[in-house]
């Protein structure tokens, strides 16, 4: 394929006040003969390229004692192999002008480097090794050693951050003990104490099979030449035995949960939660713009009426996060000094009563789609790292099957009619079954 | 660095490959595949022209993605904020958005949501800037909302006043966390409370609870016009294009001639000797800590030098602090150092976020680091040192917005047309004895300022013992001014 082939095309018909251009990444995919997906994508605005791995495990197969498990085992990833010494795996990529990271998440974990394009090889080498031969250097010396960094991770990011554990008890509160959402990824002290070298290998052989993973290479690549340099490299790593798929019960709030911490903090902040369908299940989507309606830029309900007309609140935030099992929707907003979250709670119900009651107006739903569908231009525009292009395809895969699912993507936006979104909210965010968390100041009322 | 040899073996592997392609033999592992020769990055081609009333417009044409990104850049900053009234410019820029033209902020915020685009206005140290990002398609119906936040503000009373209701509140929220404390507690301590860069960008309590709509048309009268302003469009269009949609928004804008007037910095002393400060963070789980003094400006001509020795310091992963403080003893979940370079001499800072019951065991292992950069650098270092902030390049010119950032330094900071063409061999040409000279001049453990933010019973004990320096006792209140009173 020429590099100057459009990754957008322009279309020939242009509505009024449509957006012009259909979204296209055009692709090659292969699949190994130990089950590993390989998706090869050409971009070659900048001499880069980005091998772009994710593993379809996360926190959610964690078992009781030992959460936050996935993520530290995440750590691990990047302590040498079998052919690549501790300390080598950032070292070689630095001297080649590379870049690294990866990050954990419930329902999967990724892995990126990003480097010049004619380092491309180097970056298979370490990526194969580390997916083929990670246990050659493992040791209990090296699990501790990231042991020790986790725990300042969970200390930096939770303990130490403002209203930063509130996050943790949110899940704990919306999903029963023993869902695999109930825990945090990045787990319990207890757990990370007692995470074993066993632990690791059992976990390893469990989950980071080739057929458990995808890999993605986009950029600066001719695929014929990519697509035999993965074929070298990730040929001879040995095929695992296939995961069962991961079973849940269903679940549902029974009433409202309610709870107050306290923070070193010097305001309170509410937090409303809801239990909502998976990602990508009939109402995810629409609940993403019911988040638009009520919290998205200054004319959005929630924020209007809270921080901009009666000035009670700092701020307000609403999301659908939507993950593969079950997702959550949350609204969360911080009382002005003089205010309380009693008065936020009643003008937030007020709203979601109102969206409940009546379908958005046609100029609401235009301003929420229109912002959506600029958003997918904005992804087209990076290659690598989290959130690029490579990234964007591995969740595709991993959450349809299918890497370029970007335009049935916007597709699910573009079918929602005012009374869908109306519908959604009516639904599924009922004010007799939700989490209702606060956090106060240490030392207040 | 041997540069031919991998060319040699990608041609092989395609060759291995196309004859047996289902063969699959283990690949030799021992040694791992050598970089290649860097691949040539095509500069950005800029078209440099002007409209009629004298600014610049600088276009970089990019067409795979239908965006453009189109930045009104101010070549004055918070920097120039006049004594007393520290925050005015940032609470201006932020007021652009709050009406402009016919307009309301409601207005505003709306037209642009609706095109799916994203305007702002923001303010830096040393620069300003209204940035628009938008399908290219709606270009022509953002543009005229962009000029008007650039050309026609209204500055209404009640957005400032509930404008500056928030930015009390931001800065009450500020006393929160630990790691905004430490920083700006740093910067106070080096700076002092008079001197611009010693104050956060939003200013203090007492300035924003007097800021008047004066305030605000005054250094907007004073900063935005024209002579001290360019356009900056990257994205997927054309120069011939935009130049008659530019003029027509903006060709009209005329005010006051002149030279805009800088508000000279003071020279801020370097400390003498190394002073120690400790803020009490009761019951935090970990201690933040910044380490360092006065550092450089961008104009500095050791900016080369620079990258490379605080690459090796603590500006990668495989850093120094970062290795050490992470990696070996798991004090911290990262630490790392950098040169904030600005017109003037920024701040020179390490840092690191460790567990309190290790603070003082960071700080010894942070010292030892800061003597051990002042000896020769090994090769094998410097070269990867040297590769990591070369061959990384031109990564950074990869969107819109990338090279949109990269044209705003190229203005504010009157770096020469070639600038980025040579970055990678200015890199190159780094020696060791470069590093350990500017190591030497630049990192003087001796004279540093030590700030940490922290549970002070469990933390001060140890490190009094210590002996690093002498030691002050402040608090918030000593960074923040008194917690700011808000009434609504």
């Amino acid at each position: 394929m020429k590099p100057a082939a459009a990754l957008l095309v322009l279309a020939l018909a242009t509505p009024a006040f449509a957006q012009t251009a259909k979204i296209e990444v055009p692709y090659t995919q292969f699949t190994l003969p130990n089950g590993l997906r390989v998706i090869l994508h050409e971009d070659h605005r900048v001499p880069m390229v980005t091998v772009n791995v994710w593993y379809h495990v996360g926190s959610a197969r964690e078992r009781t004692g030992r959460t936050g498990f996935a993520h530290l085992f995440e750590h691990l990833m990047f302590m040498g192999s079998g052919h690549v010494k501790p300390g080598q795996f950032d070292e070689w990529l630095e001297a080649a002008g590379g870049d690294n990271n990866g990050s954990t998440e419930n329902d999967r974990t990724n892995y990126w480097i990003n480097i010049p394009s004619s380092s491309l090889e180097l970056a298979l080498f370490l990526e194969s090794d580390r997916m083929g031969y990670l246990l050659d250097t493992m040791t209990p010396q090296t699990v501790d050693a990231q042991r020790d960094v986790v725990k300042n991770e969970r200390r930096q990011s939770y303990e130490n951050r403002p209203y930063g554990m509130a996050d943790i008890a949110l899940g704990e509160m919306l999903y029963p003990e023993g869902h695999p959402y109930h825990w945090p990824v990045i787990g319990y002290m207890p757990d990370l104490t007692a995470a074993s070298y066993d632990d690791v290998v059992a976990y390893f052989k469990t989950y980071y099979a080739p057929s458990n993973a995808s890999l993605v290479v986009a950029g600066d690549l001719d695929t014929a030449k990519a697509r035999a340099l993965v074929e070298k490299w990730f040929g001879d790593v040995k095929a695992g035995a296939p995961v069962d798929p991961i079973t849940v019960p269903g679940v549902a709030l029974h009433g409202v949960q309610q709870k107050t911490m306290t923070d070193k903090v010097q305001l309170p902040r509410l937090s409303l939660a809801w239990l909502t369908p998976p990602h990508l299940a009939p109402a995810d989507a629409a609940l993403d713009i019911v988040s638009d309606i009520l919290a998205g830029g200054k004319n959005s309900r929630l924020y209007k009426r809270l921080v901009y007309d009666m000035q009670i609140a700092q701020d307000v935030s609403a999301a659908q996060n939507s993950q593969a099992l079950s997702s959550h929707f949350l609204i969360e907003a911080t009382p002005r000094p003089g205010h309380t979250v009693d008065e936020l709670k009643k003008v937030i119900d007020e709203e979601i009563a109102k969206l409940q009651r009546e379908s958005p107006s046609q100029h609401e739903m235009e301003r929420s789609f229109n912002q959506i569908e600029a958003s997918f231009y904005n992804r087209m525009e990076r290659t690598g790292g989290f959130g690029g292009k490579a990234d964007q395809l591995n969740a595709y895969i991993t959450q349809t099957g299918d890497p370029d699912w970007f335009n049935e993507d916007l597709g699910r936006y573009r079918a929602l009619s005012a009374s869908d979104v109306q519908a959604a909210a009516a639904q599924f965010l009922p004010k007799d079954r939700r989490v209702e968390l606060t956090v106060m100041p240490e030392g207040s009322k | 660095m041997t540069l031919r040899r991998y060319a040699l073996t990608l041609i092989a592997a395609v060759v291995i490959a196309t004859a047996a392609p289902a063969a699959q033999q283990a690949p030799d592992r021992t040694h791992p595949p050598q970089p290649g020769p860097p691949s040539e990055l095509a500069q950005p081609k800029i078209e440099k022209r002007q409209l009629s009333n004298g600014m610049p417009v600088w276009t970089v044409e990019m067409h795979k993605v239908p965006v453009v990104q189109v930045n009104l850049q101010i070549f004055s900053g918070t920097a120039d904020d006049p004594a007393g009234k520290f925050g005015v410019a940032s609470l201006m820029n932020a007021m652009l958005e709050e009406g402009a033209g016919s307009r309301s902020a409601l207005e505003i915020a709306d037209a642009v949501d609706l095109l799916g685009a994203d305007l702002g206005a923001g303010v830096g140290i040393d620069g300003a800037g209204v940035r628009l990002h938008v399908p290219v398609a709606r270009l022509a119906d953002a543009l005229p909302i962009m000029a008007d936040e650039v050309m026609r503000p209204t500055f209404p009373k009640d957005e400032l006043e509930r404008q500056r209701r928030e930015r009390l509140t931001n800065l009450l929220q500020a006393r929160d966390d630990p790691a905004t404390i430490a920083a700006l507690g740093f910067s106070r301590m080096l700076y002092g409370p008079t001197h611009r860069y010693g104050t956060a960008m939003l200013g203090t309590g007492a300035t924003i609870a007097a800021l008047t709509p004066e305030d605000l048309r005054a250094i907007y009268a004073a900063t935005f016009r024209p002579s001290n302003a360019a356009l900056l469009v990257v994205g997927d269009v054309t120069a011939d294009r935009v130049m008659p949609m530019l003029e027509s928004n903006f060709g009209g804008w005329k005010t006051q001639a002149g030279a805009v007037a800088h508000a000279a910095l003071a020279a801020a002393p370097e400390p003498a000797t190394r002073q120690i400060y400790l803020i009490d963070k009761p019951d935090a789980a970990q201690s933040q800590i910044r380490i360092g003094w006065i550092g450089v400006p961008r104009s500095t001509p050791d900016y080369f030098p620079i990258q490379v020795m605080n690459t090796i310091l603590g500006g990668s992963f495989s850093s120094r602090l970062n290795m050490n403080l992470r990696e070996k003893h798991g004090y911290a979940y990262g630490a790392g150092s950098g040169f904030d370079m600005r017109a003037g001499a920024g701040p020179f800072a390490a840092s690191a976020g460790v567990q309190t019951d290790k603070t003082a065991e960071s700080l010894k292992e942070f010292f030892n680091e800061f003597n051990a950069i002042l000896q020769p650098v090994p090769a094998d270092e410097l070269a990867r040192a040297k590769n990591y902030v070369a061959l990384r390049f031109p990564g950074g010119f990869e969107t819109t917005g990338d090279i949109s950032r990269k044209l705003e330094d190229q203005l504010l900071y009157h770096l020469p047309d070639d600038y980025y063409s040579t970055y990678v061999q200015h890199i190159q040409a780094v020696t060791s004895a470069d590093v350990q000279r500017v190591a030497q001049k630049y990192i003087q453990p001796a004279r540093f300022v030590v700030v940490v933010v922290g549970d002070l019973k469990k933390i001060e004990p140890g490190v009094r013992a210590m002996n690093l320096g002498p030691i002050k006792v402040v608090t918030i209140d000593d960074i923040f001014g008194p917690a700011p009173a808000i009434h609504n």
